[in-house]
């Protein structure tokens, strides 16, 4: 195991987000002060509409904060363009989502180069899906693959770049135990193997007995950081 | 290697073959149009320039009563003229074996050996005359083809009164009569006129004109100013009854063809503008659709870090595939179409030569202006895709704001079953959408009608010419003007019924710097025959004093009712006047001056002076009155409605067929492509919806309702309004691209172009909801409810 050295990649002060969805205006965050560590593995926990995916998406240049900073490294991100972000994207950021989102139309192999294509420095789409062990269904296309299988894909797709963050959006949100925990491990192994600073955000609490840190959201605030001084391999969970 | 985006492109287009299919089909109709249009209006005129050069085609005409040949040497003189050639020009009447009527022949006279300076025939068959030939003629292609005649065969001509057996030597074309029709027909029929070249000694001969000409034509030095050119000829030509010399562009063969390119020019343009506009729209609707559908794979997309510019290329490269399909589609569509319609022509428009060449420029520009039509068709939802902001991208859309309706409002639901609700709050909700639906639909229409209504037109022009406006049975020129009592010897023959006299004096119309050469038709208010009549059929009584105009010809002279014109008369005592115009008259064919038969003799300083009659005979003893008519010398010309009217109908009818079906062709096609695409798209677009409903209890005709209920309302909205739209377009059409100096159409659009529209969009309408139902009925239930919008 790679224990987690000091240097923060991630430095975010007093993030607000506030945002109109149709006529209601949504504060998602309320002031969020964070770091996120070289090679760590956090798991941002907190209930629906805490604000977790926001925090996501903004430290993942989705999207820009109402107030306050976030600093990657040397980059400025809520002072980044467009152009800034996206290639902040593209260079950096791995991502994998709740709902898989893969591209119907494309096979595994291909979802996966759909990322290696214009990535600088990637791994082969095949040496990545079998880090996420479908070495045999490469070429299968997403509506042939079970949930769990799409899930690792996604992955497959967000590590194929060597990204210097992983963030997964509720991974196992749409998945069974058995299957989410093959997800979990293939995350976990990742972030092991390949000392990617990996957030995970989650409702799910049993999840957070594997992460290096817990930092707890709600109601678009930080309400507790935990660190866990034993971390639980992912096939030990239980929910 | 095939990037992976790009795969996703492929199977993206594969997944809508069907809607991509539709909208290249409407590109592909109007690209066909545009190319064929343009590659045949772009080979009638290499064809054109080409024959012209080859075979020297005159620059400048000059037709006179009598001239001495003497005078060639003064008109060579004339500063500007290059080359300057004198001929001998008479009609005859042709007794044709197989032919009941009498033909015309234009006899043209050439030199017995060598060739003319100017005008030279294109051999086709035989050989060119030689000194020892006697009666010998080359014959026009177009005559002898009709009557299946060979070099060897004879014609009997009447010249100058006496029958005279003419041998055919050879079978030509010639620059001057590529359309070749007779005088005062508009369509050529060539089995009833026919051009002779003959030999200039013994055309001289046959009448009385040795060493005399009657028709000059010229060449003119490079820069030389025609008018001037015109006006030193037609001041030589004077004392010898010149009727006004003319430039090429007012040749009656040239004329004609002219104005057939600059139509096909005009709808090579407007047509498929029409149809590439459809397509622009078509593709917004569905791409919009389809980046809808798309939001949360292009919220990935950009979150592993592919650019704006790198979405909006990949879904403008899904436009561009469509474009390039419709491209190729449209571009084999128009080769073909050209070539047929170069067939076509050839039977209008004699050429030695007529090969069918398609510029790959001509292709290129409808690449260019169908890719530029669709993306910009396509760039307002292409933009919606890129600006689409990533983590807004990844929610799914906030729920439509849908509320109680006007009608809900005014308490009227009880009226609606809970199905017709949604259907008519689908409709409140999105009116933009919804209008443009209909806009779609109604465009389908409108070009169907477009595409119809020329028939309906061209009957009415056949009615009103042939049965209301001339009612004789035929007409009879003389070869000069005679007195009245030629008239009662017309009357006095074997099967007439009843005859009237014309006068038509040829003369030069001025109206400030502008200028028409005609002749001035002098009729007889009690004429029943040969009526003119206003827009509304109604009969127009020629004043006393002035003349009556067609309302083109006041147009191109720009004169109104009330002003003077000053007509130059160019036979006879040849007085020049000014004379009121007092009436315009809205008519078809050609640009007609009408003047009282006792004014324009009055005018003439003559007495009852006629230059033909207008007669109606009895149909058992026609074949008597043909044969004496054959014989009779002084008759220059029998015109036979019927037979006109026959050579209108096949002919003209035909060609308008052929559009008309090729109209039907892409108007059917557009009709197909926005009602399914429309289709298509409300499926996708409700297709969990109504699966829940399904889930819920309803039945699949119940939930078909409500979708094929909504198709069904914006169609029969749409006719309506493509009716109307259709009839503007039309108008347009008539207005300003088929104002012609030879044709003027009335807007008619007869109920049944309507009925037919609506029938074919009814039916289209009616295919693409069969298939959509069936979709409806194989509605995945789960896998619908399963995944995430």
């Amino acid at each position: 195991m790679t224990p987690p050295t000091s240097t923060a990649v991630f430095v975010a002060r007093g993030i607000t987000k506030v945002y109109r969805m149709g006529e209601v205006e949504v504060h998602a965050l309320r002031g969020v002060d964070l770091e996120l560590f070289e090679g760590e593995f956090v798991v941002l926990l907190g209930p629906s509409g805490s604000g977790k995916s926001t925090l996501l998406n903004i430290l993942g240049g989705l999207d820009i904060p109402s107030a306050g900073s976030v600093i990657f490294r040397d980059h400025n991100l809520t002072q980044a363009t467009e152009r800034e972000l996206t290639s902040y994207r593209r260079d950096h950021v791995g991502f994998v989502f709740q709902f898989y989102n893969l591209i119907p139309s494309l096979t595994a192999r291909e979802n996966v180069a759909l990322v290696t294509e214009i990535a600088q420095n990637p791994m082969k789409p095949e040496e990545a899906l079998r880090l996420v062990k479908l070495g045999e269904r490469m070429d299968h296309f997403p509506s042939q693959l079970s949930g769990g299988e799409q899930q690792r894909v996604a992955i497959a797709r967000a590590v194929a770049k060597q990204p210097d963050v992983l963030l997964c959006d509720e991974p196992t949100g749409a998945l069974d135990i058995s299957t989410g925990k093959l997800v979990l491990e293939a995350i976990e192994s990742v972030n092991r193997e390949l000392g990617t600073t990996t957030a995970v955000i989650t409702h799910n609490s049993a999840i957070a007995a594997m992460a290096d840190r817990v930092i707890s959201l709600h109601d678009g605030r930080i309400a507790g950081v935990q660190h866990n001084t034993t971390k639980l391999h992912p096939r030990d969970l239980n929910w | 290697m095939i990037s992976a985006l790009d795969r996703k492109l492929l199977r993206d287009l594969w997944h809508m073959r069907g809607q991509a299919l539709a909208i290249a089909a409407v590109m592909a109709a109007g690209v066909g149009l545009f190319v064929s249009q343009f590659a045949t209006q772009q080979s009638l005129a290499l064809t054109q320039s080409e024959y012209y050069a080859q075979h020297r085609f005159a620059e400048a005409f000059a037709h006179c009563k009598r001239a001495p040949r003497s005078l060639l040497e003064r008109v060579s003189a004339i500063d500007g003229v290059a080359a300057a050639e004198a001929r001998v020009v008479a009609n005859v009447t042709l007794d044709v074996p197989g032919l009941l009527e009498p033909a015309v022949g234009r006899l043209v006279s050439r030199p017995r050996t060598g060739s003319p300076l100017l005008n030279d025939v294109y051999l086709r068959k035989g050989r060119l005359l030689e000194a020892a030939d006697r009666d010998g003629v080359l014959a026009s292609e177009g005559f002898v083809l009709a009557h299946g005649m060979e070099p060897g065969d004879r014609i009997t001509a009447v010249i100058n009164g006496r029958r005279r057996e003419l041998t055919i030597i050879g079978v030509v074309l010639s620059p001057e009569y590529i359309y070749s029709i007779r005088d005062g027909e508009f369509i050529p029929d060539d089995k009833r006129f026919g051009v002779f070249w003959m030999s200039e000694d013994e055309l001289a001969a046959a009448f009385d004109m040795q060493g005399a000409f009657n028709e000059l034509s010229l060449d003119l030095e490079p820069g030389a100013s025609g008018p001037e050119v015109l006006a030193a000829l037609d001041r030589l030509l004077e004392p010898f009854g010149g009727v006004g010399a003319f430039e090429r562009k007012d040749q009656v063969s040239h004329w004609y063809l002219s104005n057939e390119l600059a139509q096909l020019r005009n709808v090579g343009i407007a047509m498929p503008l029409v149809f590439l506009g459809v397509a622009a729209f078509l593709l917004n609707v569905v791409l919009t659709r389809q980046i809808s559908v798309q939001r949360e794979q292009i919220a990935a997309l950009k979150a592993f870090g592919y650019s704006n510019l790198g979405v909006g290329w990949h879904y403008m490269k899904l436009v561009l595939v469509i474009v390039a399909l419709g491209t190729a589609l449209g571009a084999a569509a128009g080769a073909w179409l050209g070539t047929e319609m170069v067939v076509l022509y050839t039977e209008f428009y004699r050429f030695p030569f007529l090969r069918f060449t398609l510029d790959p420029v001509i292709v290129l520009q409808a690449a260019a202006i169908t890719g530029g039509a669709s993306m910009l068709g396509s760039l307002g939802a292409v933009r919606a895709a890129v600006s689409l902001p990533p983590a807004e991208a990844m929610r799914p859309p906030s729920p439509g704001r849908y509320r109680p309706m006007l009608f809900e409002r005014l308490g009227l639901q009880r009226l609606f079953s809970q199905p017709m609700r949604m259907i008519l709050r689908q409709f409140e909700r999105r009116p933009a959408k919804t209008f443009l639906s209909v806009l779609g639909i109604a465009m389908g229409v409108a070009v169907f009608v477009v595409g119809f209504f020329f028939l309906d037109t061209i009957d009415y022009v056949i009615d009103v010419q042939f049965n209301r406006m001339q009612r004789e049975d035929m007409t009879l020129t003389f070869n000069q003007p005679r007195s009245l009592s030629a008239l009662h010897e017309v009357k006095s023959m074997p099967g007439v019924l009843h005859a009237e006299a014309f006068r038509a004096v040829p003369a030069t119309l001025r109206f400030e710097h502008r200028s028409r050469r005609l002749a001035i038709m002098g009729v007889s208010n009690d004429s029943s025959l040969n009526r003119v009549l206003d827009a509304r059929l109604a009969r127009i009584v020629i004043p006393e004093q002035g003349l009556a105009l067609s309302r083109k010809l006041g147009e191109v002279l720009g004169v109104s009712v009330g002003q003077r014109l000053q007509v130059e008369i160019k036979e006879g005592a040849r007085p020049t006047r000014e004379i009121l115009v007092s009436a315009l008259v809205d008519d078809f064919l050609g640009m007609s001056a009408y003047m009282e038969i006792g004014a324009l003799n009055e005018l003439m300083r003559e007495g009852q002076t006629i230059s033909g009659v207008f007669l109606t005979c009895d149909p058992a003893g026609q074949k008597v009155l043909y044969e004496r008519l054959k014989a009779t010398p002084g008759v220059a010309a029998v015109n036979v409605k019927q037979a006109a009217l026959k050579g209108f109908t096949e002919t003209l009818a035909k060609s308008l067929w052929i559009t008309t079906i090729i109209n039907i062709i892409f108007a059917t096609v557009i009709a197909f492509g926005v009602v399914y695409n429309n289709a298509r798209i409300s499926l996708s677009e409700r297709s969990r919806e109504l699966a829940s409903l399904r889930v819920l209890g309803l039945t699949r005709g119940e939930i078909s309702f409500i979708l094929l209920g909504e198709l069904a309302i914006v169609t029969l909205a749409a006719i309506p309004l493509g009716c109307l739209l259709g009839y503007g377009l039309a108008w347009a059409l008539i207005e300003h691209m088929l104002d012609l100096e030879l044709m003027r159409f009335p807007l008619i659009v007869a109920p049944r172009t309507y009925g037919w529209a609506a029938v074919v969009v009814l039916g289209a309408a009616t295919v693409s909801a069969l298939v959509v139902r069936r979709r409806l009925d194989h509605l995945d239930l789960v896998e619908v409810l399963k995944t995430r919008e």
